[in-house]
């Protein structure tokens, strides 16, 4: 297997490169990353990713929040030690539960804010320490990265490509 | 690309490209701080020291050092307590609401405005865990495993929900600000020439690099943030003012509260990030990015939310009487011609009457008058809390334990202490963090850029 080579595609202008992208994949070529300073809309279907689940496991999270705070207020008022509050008795779930929608609400919120934020950290891998892998420091500024992994032979038809989409620079490694 | 109408305003002004943005930005944090901010913040750390010794002293003597008493059992400290929360809320509402209704004036506003929250949040948050008298015992606040014969927490309080809700939405309003922050973060650490602050913005970066799946995660969590943030930042103040709404003391007993202490939270919230805005446009020179156009947005959210206040007045008045409870009607009489009349003709004036000015369009773009008027309302929001409480409490059902309430210096002295750390954070904060989501800002230099608006009119006419 012959060695890959790495080629950097550097663009002013994050609509140069949405371009350059469409020509890539038409050309059936893989891009392999994107770095942007900011969101490029509508490249994620060009460069091949999928939609994130985030949102899906965000929403489990909530309901688990939901059920733990169901559970701790049973628990808590109803089956460990009922008491007559204000003639207010918690005899039963179902009817001292309306006293307690406030503080389940806020449960949900908080497992499924905090949930979905842990995951985002973890999954993206961007934690305290962790370093950077961007790799041009201008990628946050104002410059727009695309990394493609070609093999050898295919080098000069992917610079002539990137450079023909309007990139100010073209890096091969 | 998306495409703004010609006639709407652009907010940002004059030729910018993405690396200017990043330069005006990055400016304050890389350069040094002028003799005005530390003349500012010398003042600040004065006045957040003196505080901490009032603190001290307060929890060494117990809460008999403050003017509180047997008739007038709450007083300063939750007067303060829901004017910091309520400051608070907009920042949340400018993060969270305005997002979810596509508002693109907040980006140049958002980050400072939830700074002010997470402080704001930070000071109430004093008040409150000093009001219980044992400050060191605050724990039994939240349900633990406990000794005390299975003694839970009562979940039918509105003082337990308001533990849970305050603690929620400082907890995800800093997450909120902090994953806005990370790629922000990252631009500093990228252009830092000294190994010190490279090292710190790439801890604090946590190593972002910007990648496409990155983005889409964070622009999809930001959303739902925003989606979990709005409902949660209703609720905090509905829960605040059902502390007072569930008892039975006549003048708190009104089911308009959570609407009213909703509307006020964002009115005073607005003023006090405009108070902040402007100083920070002037000092850190970012009139190109808060522009008078963003002033005059808040505005006119401030006009919205000081009528819904005066209506809400006026319909708590109305009710008092035509409830027919003498002691309902005896506690709105008493507010407005009662000793403490100065207090409701305060609230009055601030909050009802000062906001309407803004109908003037002289007024609502005249950055003097929005200055000034803005710490009128604060004022006024700070009487609204005061009257609520004070002017309830100090005529009871029995005529012998009437009483007046009159703040000692202590708690004066926590008051400036909290005004103090606000602003010694805030400064703090403007010198160190990015106080605009700069990378958020390029995303509408293109649409809502001043010469790039006047190019696209210019190719639509040809």
């Amino acid at each position: 297997m012959s060695a890959k080579t790495i080629i950097h595609g550097i663009y002013n202008d994050e609509e140069k490169l949405k371009e350059g992208a469409i020509q890539l994949r038409s050309a059936r070529i893989r891009v392999k990353e994107v770095f942007s300073p900011f969101p490029i809309h509508g490249i994620d279907p060009i460069i091949g990713v999928d939609r994130t689940w985030i949102s899906i496991c965000c929403f489990i999270y909530g309901l688990t929040g939901m059920s733990l705070a169901l559970l701790m207020t049973w628990y808590m008022m109803v089956g460990d030690w009922p008491a007559d509050i204000g003639g207010k008795p918690s005899m039963a779930f179902y009817m001292a539960i309306p006293a307690f929608i406030p503080v389940t609400f806020e449960s949900t919120v908080f497992c499924a804010g905090h949930g979905m934020a842990i995951t985002f950290f973890l999954r993206s891998w961007i934690l305290p320490g962790v370093s950077p892998k961007n790799p041009d420091p201008r990628t946050t500024d104002d410059m727009f990265l695309m990394e493609i992994e070609a093999k050898p032979e295919d080098e000069s038809r992917i610079v002539a490509m990137l450079k023909a989409s309007g990139a100010a620079e073209v890096n091969v490694k | 690309m998306q495409h703004e109408s010609a006639i709407r305003e652009p907010l940002i002004l004059g030729h910018r490209t993405y690396h200017d943005i990043t330069e005006d930005i990055a400016r304050p944090i890389e350069g040094k701080a002028n003799k005005y901010w530390y003349l500012v913040f010398t003042i600040a750390v004065c006045a957040f020291t003196w505080g901490i010794g009032c603190l001290f002293y307060t929890i060494g003597t117990g809460i008999g050092a403050w003017g509180a008493n047997k008739t007038v059992g709450w007083a300063w400290d939750i007067t303060n307590f829901v004017w910091w929360i309520g400051i608070g809320h907009a920042g949340t509402l400018i993060s969270a609401v305005l997002l979810l209704f596509r508002q693109k004036w907040r980006m140049a506003i958002n980050r400072s405005a939830e700074a002010m929250t997470i402080f704001a949040v930070m000071c109430a948050a004093i008040f409150v865990t000093m009001h219980t008298g044992r400050p060191w015992l605050d724990y039994w606040l939240f349900p633990h495993a406990n000794q005390f014969g299975s003694l839970w927490v009562n979940f039918n309080s509105p003082l337990l929900w308001d533990v849970f809700a305050v603690s929620t939405y400082f907890s995800i309003s800093l997450v909120f600000w902090y994953t806005g922050l990370i790629p922000d973060f990252a631009t500093i650490r990228d252009r830092a020439v000294k190994p010190m602050s490279k090292k710190i913005y790439k801890f604090l970066s946590f190593g972002w690099s910007g990648r496409a799946k990155d983005w889409t995660r964070f622009e999809e969590v930001s959303l739902v943030l925003a989606g979990l943030s709005t409902p949660l930042v209703f609720s905090v103040h509905s829960i605040v003012s059902m502390d007072f709404a569930t008892s039975i003391v006549p003048g708190w007993h009104t089911t308009i509260f959570p609407p009213y202490f909703v509307a006020g939270a964002i009115f005073s919230g607005f003023a006090m990030v405009e108070t902040l805005l402007l100083i920070v446009r002037k000092v850190l020179s970012l009139e190109h990015y808060i522009t008078v156009k963003h002033m005059e947005y808040m505005n006119i959210v401030i006009i919205l939310t000081g009528s819904m206040v005066g209506v809400a007045y006026l319909s708590e008045l109305f009710i008092s009487w035509y409830s027919g409870v003498e002691y309902e009607a005896y506690a709105f009489l008493n507010r407005a011609t009662g000793p403490y009349w100065w207090s409701y003709a305060g609230m009055m004036t601030c909050n009802v009457i000062s906001p309407q000015l803004y109908w003037f369009k002289k007024i609502r773009t005249s950055l003097t008058a929005t200055f000034i008027l803005s710490i009128v309302v604060n004022i006024g929001m700070w009487f609204e809390r005061f009257v609520i409480i004070v002017t309830s409490l100090h005529r009871d059902y029995i005529p012998s334990s009437w009483t007046m309430y009159h703040p000692t210096w202590i708690e004066v002295g926590i008051f400036t202490g909290t005004i103090g750390m606000f602003f010694t954070f805030f400064l703090l904060f403007a010198r160190v963090f990015p106080v605009i989501a700069l990378n958020e800002l390029k995303t509408i230099l293109k649409i809502s850029g001043e010469s790039y608006k006047k190019e696209a009119a210019n190719a639509a006419h040809h």
